[in-house]
């Protein structure tokens, strides 16, 4: 049974967050001798039993590509005016399997996916928790553990309470927080992760990882200000302001990418690039069709979709956005001047990965 | 671990422990008799009739969309369509709620007798229903399918229940003046109605004549207003003389 505590777990949540700055997550007083030794069971653990480090990371993989339907399942449940339609919890209307008519269908179906996805993270973290060499990625597993239970106490507290915004705000946005979390263990858990050749971030050239970091940053953020608007929490401005945002970031990253590094980024600063402008353009349709759908009795299917679909694409956005990230923070060293001037390699970083 | 493991149980327990319950109002709101106003004079009451009129292009009804509901769908095979404006032939309104606004300083008695709100056809019977602060409203199913009832008031407690084909009536009240609360299924997103509460119970809502009667008025000033769900609300300013039926008509576009 490996060990744990809260605090461990908690450091675990921010552990991604700190390997992206490139903070060293050990604890003070342990040794570099220790952190090569980490890194030397990764490469043996990789060595000795391919098959079954690849078979973790599908698992992690399966697992994030559940959480997109878990998103997505949950954009219906607030498009289709659904959230209520079972207004009990943790059970449905006192049983495990109601009748699915209606917004039931959307509610308790909702709540399917998103026990399942909660038993995938159970087993995710126990599988990380046993097989994986590195400290910080088995608490990571924890924190999605930790993630996914808040994320489901949250679901049954707003039902409970009629859909306060900010619960339901918060609800929407640990979505995308755990999501996040999924993303990365896939990231993390994979042979290209282990396998890639650390450089230094070159000094002749702008560096990538800052605006890697500004653009996940800024589309978290848009992506819980989309959600106070959906929740009635906040008005529209707020998330306009921050799709500009995103969009200019993303502008920035991506053309320091592909003017600066050429092939190298290319396929992922197109991607980026094409989602963040499709995303834009979705979110200003779907204003008009919500305006649109006030004059309809009922949630009207074009609402029901673009509003689902801009809510999954914004998870994709950020999804890729984090992915790239991690690739530039896994393939660039941060290099820092030592006490000389000369521009060297951080310290202690390598180990730990 | 274990404490990992009793905090999160301890959170877990607090969630499934906190169903919202329904905040009892004061019990100097619960009943309009309590206001130290005096008994309303019957032996003079004057009467105010009238009717509400549509100004503008009839609009067209929106048709509904059930079949996110089988039983639903099958109530209704020629089509249904929404109650949110309906004008009638002779160009008046109904579903429009008139009522005393203000001016009405008396006090009156709260009916014992329930209102009545039927879950039928997958709509709500009626569309608008008035009740006075403090009466009971009987919530039925007569539909062989699931309802959720669920109002969305601003003054009153909210609340959220489920009703099942074939069990008994819900009994229910809201004890603040409220016009009007919107109720509705989550179950079946089209189903919508009103419940307009009032502290007095001059009130009457126009039916598929667009006409209204306002009784049992006492004489004096009032403001008179007609409130629709969409439309909003007109006042007009009425005095009446003791066991005077007046006319007063409105418009809403």
């Amino acid at each position: 049974m490996p060990r744990l505590s809260l605090a461990a777990t908690c450091r675990g949540l921010v552990a991604v967050g700190c390997f992206v700055l490139g903070r060293d997550m050990s604890r003070p007083g342990s040794d570099a001798a220790c952190r090569v030794s980490t890194a030397e069971n990764l490469t043996m653990t990789y060595a000795s039993k391919p098959g079954e480090r690849l078979w973790l990371h599908r698992y992690a993989c399966f697992t994030a590509f559940c959480t997109l339907l878990l998103i997505v399942a949950g954009g219906l449940v607030t498009s289709n005016d659904a959230a209520l339609a079972v207004p009990d919890w943790p059970l449905s209307f006192g049983k495990w399997m109601p009748d699915m008519v209606g917004g039931v269908l959307y509610e308790h179906g909702h709540r399917m996916v998103a026990t399942f996805v909660g038993m995938l993270t159970v087993i995710l973290a126990i599988w990380i928790s046993l097989k994986e060499p590195r400290r910080w990625v088995r608490r990571l597993g924890w924190g999605a553990l930790a993630a996914v239970i808040a994320q489901g106490l949250l679901g049954g507290i707003t039902v409970l309470y009629f859909l306060p915004p900010p619960v339901s705000m918060a609800h929407a946005s640990l979505a995308q927080g755990f999501f996040c979390i999924i993303i990365a263990l896939s990231v993390v858990t994979g042979p290209k992760w282990v396998q890639e050749e650390e450089r230094l971030e070159p000094s002749d050239r702008p560096g990538l990882r800052l605006p890697a970091l500004v653009v996940v940053a800024v589309v978290y953020i848009q992506l819980i200000l989309g959600a106070g608007y959906r929740h009635n929490a906040l008005g529209v401005m707020p998330h306009v302001t921050g799709g500009v945002l995103v969009l200019a970031a993303c502008v920035w990253l991506c053309l320091r990418a592909l003017v600066h590094y050429g092939k190298e980024w290319r396929a992922w600063a197109a991607l980026l690039q094409t989602l963040v402008i499709s995303q834009f353009i979705l979110g200003i349709a779907t204003f008009f069709i919500r305006k649109i759908r006030l004059d309809f009795p009922q949630p009207t299917p074009q609402y029901v979709w673009s509003s689902t679909a801009h809510v999954a694409l914004g998870a994709l956005v950020l999804a890729t956005a984090l992915v790239f990230a991690l690739r530039i923070y896994r393939r660039y060293e941060r290099a820092v001047p030592d006490r000389s001037g000369l521009m060297v390699e951080e310290v202690n970083v390598q180990a730990t990965r | 671990m274990k404490r990992y493991f009793l905090l999160l149980g301890l959170i877990a327990a607090v969630a499934i422990g906190c169903t919202k319950k329904e905040e009892p109002a004061p019990a100097t709101e619960s009943t309009p008799t309590a206001a130290p106003a005096a008994p309303a004079d019957m032996a003079n009451a004057a009467t105010v009739t009238g009717k509400v009129t549509f100004a503008g292009t009839k609009p067209t009804p929106r048709k509904i969309r059930m079949d996110a509901d089988k039983y639903c769908a099958a109530q209704h095979p020629g089509g249904v369509e929404t109650e949110e404006i309906t004008v009638n032939d002779n160009g008046t309104l109904a579903n429009v709620l008139v009522y005393v606004k203000d001016g009405l300083n008396q006090s009156f008695q709260v009916p014992a007798q329930a209102a009545s709100l039927d879950q039928k056809g997958c709509t709500y019977h009626p569309h608008v229903l008035a009740v006075m602060a403090g009466q009971p409203i009987d919530i039925l199913n007569s539909d062989n399918t699931n309802h959720n009832i669920h109002p969305l008031p601003k003054m009153n407690p909210e609340w959220n229940e489920s009703q099942a084909p074939g069990t008994a009536k819900k009994t229910k009240t809201f004890n603040r003046e409220e016009i009007a609360i919107p109720v509705k299924c989550n179950i079946h997103p089209w189903m919508k109605s009103y419940i307009a509460v009032l502290k007095h119970p001059i009130f009457a809502i126009t039916g598929s004549d667009g006409s209204f009667e306002l009784k049992g008025l006492p004489p004096g000033d009032y403001t008179v207003a007609a409130w629709h769900e969409k439309l909003g609300t007109v006042d007009q300013k009425v005095t009446v003389a003791a066991k005077e039926s007046k006319a007063v008509d409105f418009t809403l576009k």
